[in-house]
């Protein structure tokens, strides 16, 4: 099937060929299916933004899911480029992937793709900023992440992972640089939020330019918790970065687990019992409606609303006490490995599931009476923030902020996976992508998903809770201690890691926020050799300064609080 | 309370009392004890914390305010947002290198006496990221009075750190770390 379209493809760039640059060099266009079904197309980096172009505009993909790079030392005694560039796209239509990739040497610079997907803007500035790749034509090629004063580039092979630096101050307000920004004689009054404020939530800095209310430009300055996720992904085995997925989305820890989980494993090929997934299903859906508990209780509070505050907590104490049955830990359970979980559950959790999620139930019908139909509430949130579904698209909205905009886009539906399609369930969608419908959207999955948890504990299937290969997963612990097998296993798995077979994968589930992607490039050794994060909400925020500027400063907030952005995701 | 009801205060018209009397006399109404001992006991429980919230921790620290933990119980609840108005600097979460200037800078408007609780394994050490842009422990560059451990820890564990703090605060416990502090020498002057 993938190769197919693949072929379509290359039948469709054949075509079009005489348009670029040099005809010749379309001999050097590289189609390839890897064994686990991506579609890769490997091109001169001369022909990249051509080639985007196309695709986009033909309509074959609609979404720029993500940039990123990857280091290759070696490639350099060989004669080869060091770096490689990699855009994965993605359509809603056909629901089809695709991963381009070009290779760049040292101090080279490719073509910015800024030009065709608005979006390339920050993903670009992260490549570079973690690379030190340079993008020709790119608007404002300046670091994201990592602090300004940072020398080097970490994620290059040959920068340590532990070797820090100091940074001696903030930077002042900024602002990207824009021609055609004109103050008309107006005074502006600066403004300043974060990155410690209250409602940011987190480590948010927000810069701006008020002409009365009204913002004029704004900016945002982001990094303040980049914790190096893909760095220490690179430094630990593959079952020891499951605990550094927990922290990236802390508000839905298990959804990261299940998502960098499930790209291993896909890269292994193995399959997972039946009794996994559906631990697996509980978990995730129970952290959405968790993550949603803490999206709308924190929006509700910026916007004067604390009773909803008090009151939503309440249920999410009640998930986090199942949480803490299940495995001790509350907020960063860790609960799944890789091939499955690390226990089974306790005698009788399932029924406390149920009963939980029939005291949420009443709980999100509380909710709907206190806000649904509040006044202030829908004053505060209608018609504020609204985007349009093909802006939404081609900023990279993915979850409840693109289906609140009218996108029908929910990747349990349109790439099921752990049983999702057997499911009763829809996707609730809204029509204009503002604030409200994003909290309309937002209730409406927590019923949705707490369905799904009813439908899942009532229909348990028996049988083992993970796989039982020996090159994967541990033994149990009655084994090591008790026969002499075990704990040659044990010994030799602790030693040699996991090591999944040389290649590459990107790998997508539903996050809380949206499309949480994993690529992650494997040289057949126990550690990942390169694992990038698709965290949702980077793409969403990047449209902020945008969705906000010519409105109101109130609004700042609200629309802040309803892209539910959480700074372990979006610094990572 | 009062032992002597009996006790004139005034023996007569135009004679004054004798101090014994005063003094047994006035435990019906007072007692006394060293002015340092009353401060302290009114700092402890009237602490106003500033949650310095900057990641997982900052979840929980949600939790330890919200109903089930109930921080109010501790005098503790007037969480405010502004250092000059708060003495508990609660840092919840990771501090990057590119975040540390920051927290000087606020750690540095917070009013005498101040205090600071660094929660969760991240703020004590840089925890499990010992990486190029964590710092590893805030107190590299503040003086740390309560260290809670975990990852994040529990909202049990943070009360305790705060019942700690107070019972620090109410025994006049001495702070060397807090008097010897420096300004961080790689920051530059505000």
């Amino acid at each position: 099937m993938a190769t197919q379209n693949l072929e379509t493809l290359k039948n469709e760039l054949a075509q079009i060929a005489d348009s670029f640059a040099n005809r010749d060099r379309f001999s050097a266009f590289k189609f390839s299916t890897t064994p686990v079904g991506d579609d890769v197309l490997d091109l001169p980096k001369e022909d990249v933004v051509p080639v985007l172009r196309f695709l986009k505009e033909t309509g074959r993909f609609d979404f720029l899911i993500d940039v990123c790079g990857a280091d290759y030392p070696e490639r350099m005694a060989a004669g080869g480029k060091r770096f490689d560039v990699v855009y994965h796209l993605f359509s809603s239509k056909t629901f089809q992937r695709l991963r381009i990739k070009t290779q760049v040497n040292d101090g080279e610079s490719v073509e910015s793709a800024t030009s065709v997907w608005k979006c390339a803007n920050w993903y670009e500035r992260e490549t570079f900023d973690m690379y030190g790749i340079k993008f020709a034509n790119h608007p404002n090629l300046t670091r994201i992440l990592i602090h300004h004063e940072f020398q080097g580039h970490p994620l290059r092979k040959d920068y340590y992972a532990d070797q820090q630096q100091h940074c001696s101050h903030a930077l002042p307000i900024h602002f990207e640089p824009d021609d055609k920004f004109e103050t008309k004689g107006r005074s502006l009054v600066p403004l300043n939020i974060g990155p410690s404020h209250p409602a940011t939530h987190g480590t948010l800095r927000v810069m701006a330019e008020l002409d009365g209310e009204t913002i004029a430009r704004a900016n945002v300055e982001l990094g303040f918790l980049h914790r190096c996720f893909e760095k220490m992904a690179e430094t630990h085995p593959y079952n020891q970065v499951i605990p550094y997925t927990d922290r990236l989305n802390y508000c839905s820890a298990p959804l990261n687990n299940v998502a960098y989980c499930k790209a291993v494993e896909r890269m292994l090929g193995v399959e997972l019992p039946p009794k996994a997934q559906a631990m697996r299903v509980i978990l995730s859906e129970l952290s959405r409606v968790i993550d949603h508990i803490v999206c709308i209780g924190a929006n509700a509070v910026d916007l004067g609303a604390l009773t909803t505050f008090f009151h939503l907590f309440t249920y999410r104490e009640m998930v986090y006490s199942l949480f803490e049955k299940l495995c001790g830990a509350r907020l960063t359970v860790s609960l799944t490995r890789i091939g499955g979980m690390a226990q089974d559950a306790p005698p009788g959790w399932y029924d406390d599931v149920l009963e939980t999620v029939a005291k949420i139930r009443n709980g999100v019908d509380e909710l709907e009476r206190l806000l649904s139909g509040n006044k202030i509430w829908i004053q505060r949130t209608q018609g504020v923030g609204a985007i349009s579904a093909e802006n939404a698209i081609e900023w990279g909205y993915t979850g409840p902020c693109l289906r609140a905009a009218g996108v029908n886009l929910d990747l349990r539906k349109v790439q099921p996976y752990y049983g999702y399609d057997q499911l009763d369930w829809e996707v609730p969608v809204g029509t204009s992508g503002d604030v409200f419908d994003r909290y309309l959207v937002r209730v409406a999955e927590m019923r949705q998903s707490l369905k799904i948890v009813e439908q899942v504990c009532k229909n348990v299937p028996e049988g083992d809770w993970t796989i039982r290969d020996r090159g994967i997963v541990l033994p149990e612990k009655k084994d090591v201690y008790g026969n002499i097998e075990g704990l040659m296993n044990h010994f030799m798995l602790v030693i040699k890691g996991l090591r999944p077979p040389v290649g590459d994968i990107y790998d997508a589930t539903e996050g809380g926020n949206g499309e949480l992607g994993f690529y992650m490039v494997s040289d057949g050794s126990g550690r990942p050799y390169r694992l990038h994060c698709r965290g949702p909400c980077f793409a969403i925020y990047q449209s902020f300064p945008e969705q906000i500027t010519g409105g109101l400063m109130a609004d700042v907030i609200s629309i802040l609080g309803s892209m539910n952005l959480i700074a372990g995701e979006l610094d990572r | 309370m009062s032992t002597s009801q009996n006790t004139p205060v005034v023996s007569a018209p135009g004679q004054l009392a004798s101090a014994a009397a005063i003094e047994e006399s006035a435990k019906s109404f007072a007692f006394t004890t060293k002015l340092d001992a009353v401060v302290a006991w009114g700092r402890k429980n009237s602490l106003w914390p500033m949650p310095y919230g900057t990641a997982c921790c900052g979840i929980e620290l949600m939790s330890v305010m919200g109903p089930k933990y109930d921080l109010a119980r501790f005098g503790a609840e007037v969480v405010r947002f502004s250092p000059r108005q708060a003495d508990m600097l609660i840092v919840a979460g990771t501090i990057t290198e590119k975040m540390a200037p920051v927290l000087v800078h606020i750690y540095e408007q917070m009013l005498e006496p101040k205090y600071v609780i660094s929660m969760g394994a991240c703020a004590s050490s840089g925890g499990f990221y010992r990486a190029y842009h964590v710092l590893q422990g805030i107190d590299k560059v503040i003086p740390v009075d309560v260290f809670v451990p975990g990852c994040p820890p529990t909202p049990e564990a943070v009360l305790d750190g705060i019942m700690s703090l107070q019972r620090m605060i109410g025994s006049n416990h001495p702070r060397p770390w807090r008097a010897n502090w420096k300004r961080p020498s790689w920051l530059r002057p505000v």
